[in-house]
């Protein structure tokens, strides 16, 4: 176990980058530029965190396993703020995130506002099915050549 | 009514009442929408404004600091308490009223909260910011799908026609100003919702001529639900459900 005194901003940062996002688990909540900022003042570790759509109902889930992860290296004053300025945006999706994210199935964000591709078979005939898919950061998609339906990670 | 009232309170009440009761209506079709597509999409939309309504009544029970939770605001105010418009409470009726209606809110909130973004109310601006992008892409596929269904078989458009007669008398309160909204445009916390009647129309209009839908005649409004003076009869109805667990079981958490 990590001795409290000896933690810095980048320990913290490493550690939050392994907890995974509770619906896409392949990539970290840092990934996901959920977290927004760390910072330790007067023995307290503060961490500022931002939804990514309003209604996210993984907030909590995100929370709660900051608290256990930081708790695990001996963190036990912790002050965890929600703030929703800057709002969150899918350019915050780090590299590694969205390499991740296309070799786990999910297309990752285009600004051009559709998958620049099918994630299996990489054909770049891909349809819309709906707007929408089974997290509130996710549409349904479609590829036209392998026939596969796919997740998209919404850009906004 | 400005001698008794924080018109602040009263403005957020009314953004977060609309994000609300229309969550809440549109969560109604969870498990039941016509196609896993549509179910996913209504779900979504809902959670979207039900986080939404989070932002705006944190911030109103802020403001009204009498230590009312959000919770308190959402779950425990009596209908005449709340002060969403008349359009949003009124049941679904079937899946083309719901899109339409679905409709005719975003038409609003898009440039509604495009300009809120500008409030001299720094939270207000951030909850606009947030709030637009989610509205935005409501707005495209409330739209897509009013003119999909109009311009769709003999029954869709009739039954989208239907829904937009039903609706357009309930369609103009939202553009009715009154004290609260003269308050506001005042110290410049967010412009006159008569303002953006015209961009309004002009995005509901082109979406009818595309749909092959007749917008109906007259400018006639019904009323009172901003102001919590009038509500329909199945606010009331809606409320008894969505509260039900803070009232049978107070203070309930999971
Ligand atoms: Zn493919």
């Amino acid at each position: 176990m990590v001795v409290y005194c000896d933690t810095n901003t980048k320990q913290i940062w490493d550690w939050l980058d392994t907890i995974p996002d509770p619906e896409i688990p392949v990539i970290s909540i840092v990934d996901l530029g959920v977290v927004r900022d760390v910072d330790i003042e007067r023995g307290a570790v503060k961490v500022t965190i931002t939804p990514t759509y309003s209604g996210c109902p993984a907030m909590g889930v995100i929370a709660m396993d900051i608290d256990t992860e930081l708790a695990k290296h001996g963190i036990k004053n912790l002050e965890l703020k929600t703030q929703i300025s800057p709002a969150w945006t899918t350019d915050w999706l780090s590299e590694k995130g969205r390499s991740r994210l296309e070799r786990y199935g999910i297309a990752p964000p285009q600004a051009a506002g559709g998958p620049s591709r099918c994630p299996r078979c990489r054909s770049e005939k891909v349809e819309k099915i709906s707007q929408f898919g089974s997290t509130a950061c996710k549409a349904q998609w479609r590829c036209k050549e392998c026939l596969e339906p796919f997740d998209y990670f919404k850009c906004i | 009514m400005l001698d008794t009232v924080n018109p602040l309170f009263e403005f957020l009440l009314r953004q977060g009442d609309n994000t609300l009761i229309l969550g809440h209506r549109t969560s109604e079709w969870c498990g039941v929408g016509p196609a896993l597509e549509e179910d996913i999409a209504l779900a979504n939309t809902a959670l979207d404004l039900i986080g939404q309504t989070q932002l705006w009544l944190d911030y109103a029970a802020e403001v009204e600091g009498k230590g009312r939770s959000t919770n308190d605001l959402a779950f425990l105010r009596d209908a005449y308490a709340f002060r969403n418009i008349l359009m949003l409470e009124v049941p679904n009726e079937d899946f083309g009223r719901t899109l339409m209606r679905q409709f005719l809110f975003d038409a609003f909130q898009v440039p509604w909260l495009t300009l809120l973004q500008d409030s001299t109310d720094q939270r207000v601006s951030d909850i606009a910011v947030k709030s637009l992008k989610e509205a935005l892409y409501h707005l495209e596929r409330s739209r897509g799908t009013v003119i999909s269904l109009g311009d769709g078989t003999e029954e869709s458009n009739r039954r989208m026609q239907q829904a937009l007669s039903f609706l357009w008398p309930y369609s103009g309160e939202v553009f009715c100003d009154d004290e609260i909204d003269y308050a506001m445009a005042k110290v410049k916390v967010a412009p006159l919702p008569s303002e953006i009647r015209s961009i309004w129309l002009e995005t509901v209009e082109g979406a009818f001529n595309l749909a092959y839908l007749i917008k109906p005649e007259g400018d006639f409004a019904h009323s009172g639900g901003r102001a919590g003076v009038r509500h329909t009869e199945h606010l009331g109805h809606m409320l008894a459900t969505m509260q039900v667990l803070q009232r049978s079981y107070p203070g309930a958490k999971w």
